[in-house]
C-alpha cells in the first residue's frame, strides 16, 4: 500500500478545516476541508486538483500553518518528518513554527506575483524571509541567494529591482526563488501558475519541477487545471466540496478515472486536434455551509444510486496506489 | 447582402505610456483587419497572450474605445460617427457584450433579474408583461428560466450561472454580434464546456456572429470558425480554425501551440524538458 506512513514527509489524518463567523449572533460555518487524508513521499509531487470553492486553498492552508480566523482547524493532525525529526504542526508554539518555516516549510501562496513587497527591492525580502534561517554572514548569504538564482536560471541583478521593473514570469520566479533558497524539505504551492501566460507557464512548471528534483523536495501543488497536472504531479488527489473523492497516480487517475467527478474533468478537456463533441456538467457546485447529504456530489452525478444520497462514500483501496470514494466506482464499500 | 456584418480596416490604438515628459506612444492594437459576412454566422477567435491587445480589440468594436487610426464599420456604418444617443442604442442593440468575471460584471447589490428586465425595456422597448415574458424567453435559450433567477443575487449564484444569465442578457435585444472577452476563463471548469457549447447553439439556432477572445487554444479549436492570432498588438496569423492550429506558420504561433500543455501524462517527459 501507498500508505508507507513511516516513510511519508507528510500525513495528514483526518483532517477538518472549517470558517467559522459569529456576526450579529447568527452563526455560520463553512466546512472547507471536512475529513482529509493523505501521505505525500519524499522527492514527490502531490497534486491536488478541484474546482473554486471545493477547499484546496484551505487544505493548503492547513498543512502550510498558515492558519488565520475565521478558519479554524477543528480536528485531525497534520504532521511532518523533516530528516529524523518528526513534529506535529498544531503542537507547535509560535516560535518553534517560526524556526520550521521556509527553511523546513515553505509555502507559495496564490497570487503571489503580487506578494513582494512594492516598496523594497527584492533583496530586501530575501533578507527578510531568509537570513535568520541560512545563518551566514550577510555577503555570504548574499553569495549563497546569488548561486541560487543562477541555479534557477535568474541573473543575480533581479536583487537590485523593485518589483514593478520585473515581468509577471520574472517574478513568479523570484517567489519560487525565495520559497526555494533555504532548501526546505517540503514546498506547499498554491496555483503559482495561474494568473501566466501559456508561453511563460511552461517555463515556471519547468523551473518547479527543476528545482524540486534537484533538492528532493516533496511538493503539494495545488491548480484547477487539469493540463499542468498531466504534465506535473507524480500523485494527484481531487477535491470535491471540502473531501478528497480521488486519489492515485497521475497516469492511473488520467486512463482509468474512477469517481464519475473526475472522469468528467479529465473527459471534458479541450485537446487541439480533437473536436469531438464535450459536454458541461450539469447542476450547480454545493454551497459548503449546508453541503447535500450523502455522497457530496450526488446531485449532479449522473450514477448516483439511492444510498448515495443517505450516507457518504468513505475513501477505499481499488488497486495499491488509487483509491477512491464512491459507492458506484467501488462496489464493496456499498452497504 | 454584400455590406459586411462588421469591417476593421487596418485598426491602430495607441496608448501614452510613462510619465508626461518622458511619455512615448505604446501601440496596443497596431493595424489589424478582418472581416465578418453578414449572411454567414460564425464564431470567430481571436487567440494571443496578455498584453497583447485582445481587450482593446474588443472594446474598438464595442465602441468603448474611439480607434487612433483606421474604421470599424458595423453593417456599413462607421462606430466613429455614432454620436447621438439614439444611434448608440441602435448599434447597442446589435452588438452585445460578454465580460471574463461574472462576479465582477454584475453589481453585488443589484438583484440579477433587474439587468435581464432593463434590458427587454430599453432595447426591446418591451412593456408591461411583455418584459418579463422575454426576459424568460431568453433565460429558456441559456438553459435557465425566470422562475429560477427571480429576486436573486449574484452572490447566490454560481459563476456559470451568472455566466448564462449575461449570455440571456446579450441575447434579449437579438443582436447581430456578441463579443465575449475570455467568458470561461473564470469558470469552473466543470460548467465551462456548457458555456462553450451554449455559443455554438447561438451561431447555429440564433444566427448570432460571436467574437470568442481566449488565451486558451483547446477551446478556441473546439468551437471556432476562423481564428486570428495576435502578438503585440499585430495579426500574426489568421484563417480556417482548425487549418491555423493543426498546422500553424508564423513562428509566434507554433511557439504558443508547443506551450499548450497536452492533458495527457503520458506525453509529459518531453513538455517539461529544460
Amino acid at each position: 500500500m501507498a500508505s508507507a506512513g513511516a516513510e511519508a514527509v507528510l500525513t495528514v489524518e483526518g483532517l477538518r478545516a472549517y470558517y467559522q463567523t459569529s456576526t450579529f449572533g447568527i452563526e455560520r460555518e463553512v466546512r472547507a476541508v471536512d475529513g482529509v487524508s493523505l501521505h505525500i513521499q519524499p522527492n514527490e509531487i502531490y497534486g491536488l486538483a478541484g474546482e473554486s470553492s471545493c477547499g484546496k486553498t484551505t487544505l493548503v492552508k492547513a498543512i502550510a500553518a498558515a492558519i488565520r480566523p475565521p478558519l479554524r482547524v477543528l480536528g485531525g493532525s497534520v504532521a511532518y518528518r523533516f530528516g529524523d525529526r518528526r513534529v506535529s504542526l498544531y503542537d507547535l508554539d509560535a516560535e518553534e513554527l517560526a524556526a520550521i518555516r521556509w527553511k523546513h516549510l515553505s509555502y507559495i501562496m496564490q497570487g503571489s506575483m503580487s506578494v513582494l513587497n512594492p516598496l523594497r527591492r527584492v533583496r530586501s525580502s530575501f533578507v527578510d524571509f531568509a537570513f535568520r534561517h541560512i545563518g551566514k554572514p550577510m555577503p555570504e548569504f548574499i553569495g549563497i541567494v546569488e548561486a541560487h538564482l543562477e541555479r534557477l536560471h535568474l541573473q543575480p541583478s533581479v536583487l537590485d529591482a523593485y518589483p514593478h521593473e520585473l515581468s509577471g514570469g520574472m517574478r513568479q520566479r523570484v517567489t519560487i526563488a525565495l520559497a526555494t533558497v533555504c532548501r526546505p524539505n517540503f514546498i506547499a504551492a498554491d496555483e503559482p501558475t495561474t494568473a501566466l501566460d501559456v508561453v511563460v507557464q511552461k517555463s515556471v512548471l519547468a523551473m518547479i519541477r527543476e528545482s524540486q528534483r534537484a533538492m528532493g523536495a516533496s511538493m503539494m501543488f495545488v491548480t484547477h487545471d487539469m493540463a499542468v497536472h498531466a504534465n506535473l504531479s507524480d500523485r494527484l488527489g481531487i477535491m470535491y466540496a471540502g473531501r478528497l473523492v480521488e486519489e492515485g497516480t497521475t497516469a492511473e487517475v488520467f486512463r482509468r478515472p474512477a469517481h464519475p467527478y473526475t472522469a468528467h474533468l479529465i473527459a471534458s478537456l479541450p485537446r487541439i486536434g480533437d473536436a469531438l463533441t464535450r459536454e458541461g456538467l450539469g447542476g450547480a457546485p454545493p454551497n459548503l455551509a449546508d453541503p447535500p447529504p450523502g455522497c457530496r456530489f450526488h446531485p449532479r452525478c449522473p450514477l448516483a444510486m439511492e444510498v448515495c444520497r443517505r450516507e457518504a462514500p468513505e475513501m477505499a483501496w481499488i488497486s495499491d496506489t488509487h483509491r477512491v470514494a464512491c459507492f458506484a466506482a467501488n462496489v464493496e464499500a456499498a452497504p | 447582402m454584400s455590406e459586411p456584418l462588421l469591417e476593421v480596416r487596418s485598426i491602430v490604438r495607441t496608448f501614452a505610456r510613462g510619465g508626461l515628459l518622458a511619455g512615448h506612444p505604446f501601440r496596443a492594437v497596431d493595424g489589424v483587419s478582418f472581416r465578418l459576412e453578414a449572411d454567414r454566422p460564425e464564431i470567430f477567435t481571436i487567440v494571443g497572450e496578455s498584453g497583447s491587445g485582445k481587450t482593446t480589440l474588443a472594446r474598438m468594436i464595442l465602441a468603448m474605445v474611439t480607434p487612433t487610426e483606421g474604421s470599424i464599420r458595423f453593417q456599413g456604418t462607421n462606430l466613429a460617427g455614432i454620436r447621438r444617443r439614439r444611434d448608440r442604442l441602435a448599434f447597442m442593440r446589435q452588438v452585445q457584450p460578454i465580460f471574463q468575471n461574472p462576479f465582477e460584471a454584475f453589481n453585488p447589490l443589484k438583484r440579477v433579474d433587474r439587468y435581464l428586465l432593463m434590458s427587454a425595456r430599453r432595447f426591446r422597448g418591451a412593456r408591461g408583461a411583455e418584459v418579463e415574458s422575454a426576459a424568460d424567453r431568453a433565460l429558456r435559450d441559456v438553459g435557465l428560466s425566470l422562475a429560477e433567477v427571480k429576486g436573486r443575487f449574484p452572490h447566490e449564484l454560481s459563476g456559470g450561472q451568472l455566466q448564462r444569465i449575461a449570455v440571456a442578457r446579450a441575447l434579449i435585444s437579438r443582436p447581430a454580434l456578441i463579443v465575449a472577452d475570455e467568458p470561461v476563463s473564470m469558470v469552473d471548469a466543470s460548467l465551462r464546456m456548457s458555456i462553450v457549447n451554449l455559443f455554438k447553439v447561438l451561431r447555429d439556432e440564433h444566427k448570432v456572429s460571436i467574437i470568442y477572445i481566449t488565451h486558451d487554444l483547446g477551446t478556441a479549436y473546439y468551437i471556432s470558425d476562423r481564428i486570428l492570432i495576435m502578438h503585440e498588438g499585430r495579426a500574426v496569423e489568421s484563417g480556417d480554425a482548425r487549418t491555423v492550429l493543426d498546422n500553424p506558420q508564423h513562428p509566434y504561433s507554433i511557439l504558443l501551440k508547443s506551450a499548450v500543455l497536452s492533458p495527457d501524462p503520458a506525453a509529459r517527459e518531453e513538455t517539461l524538458a529544460t
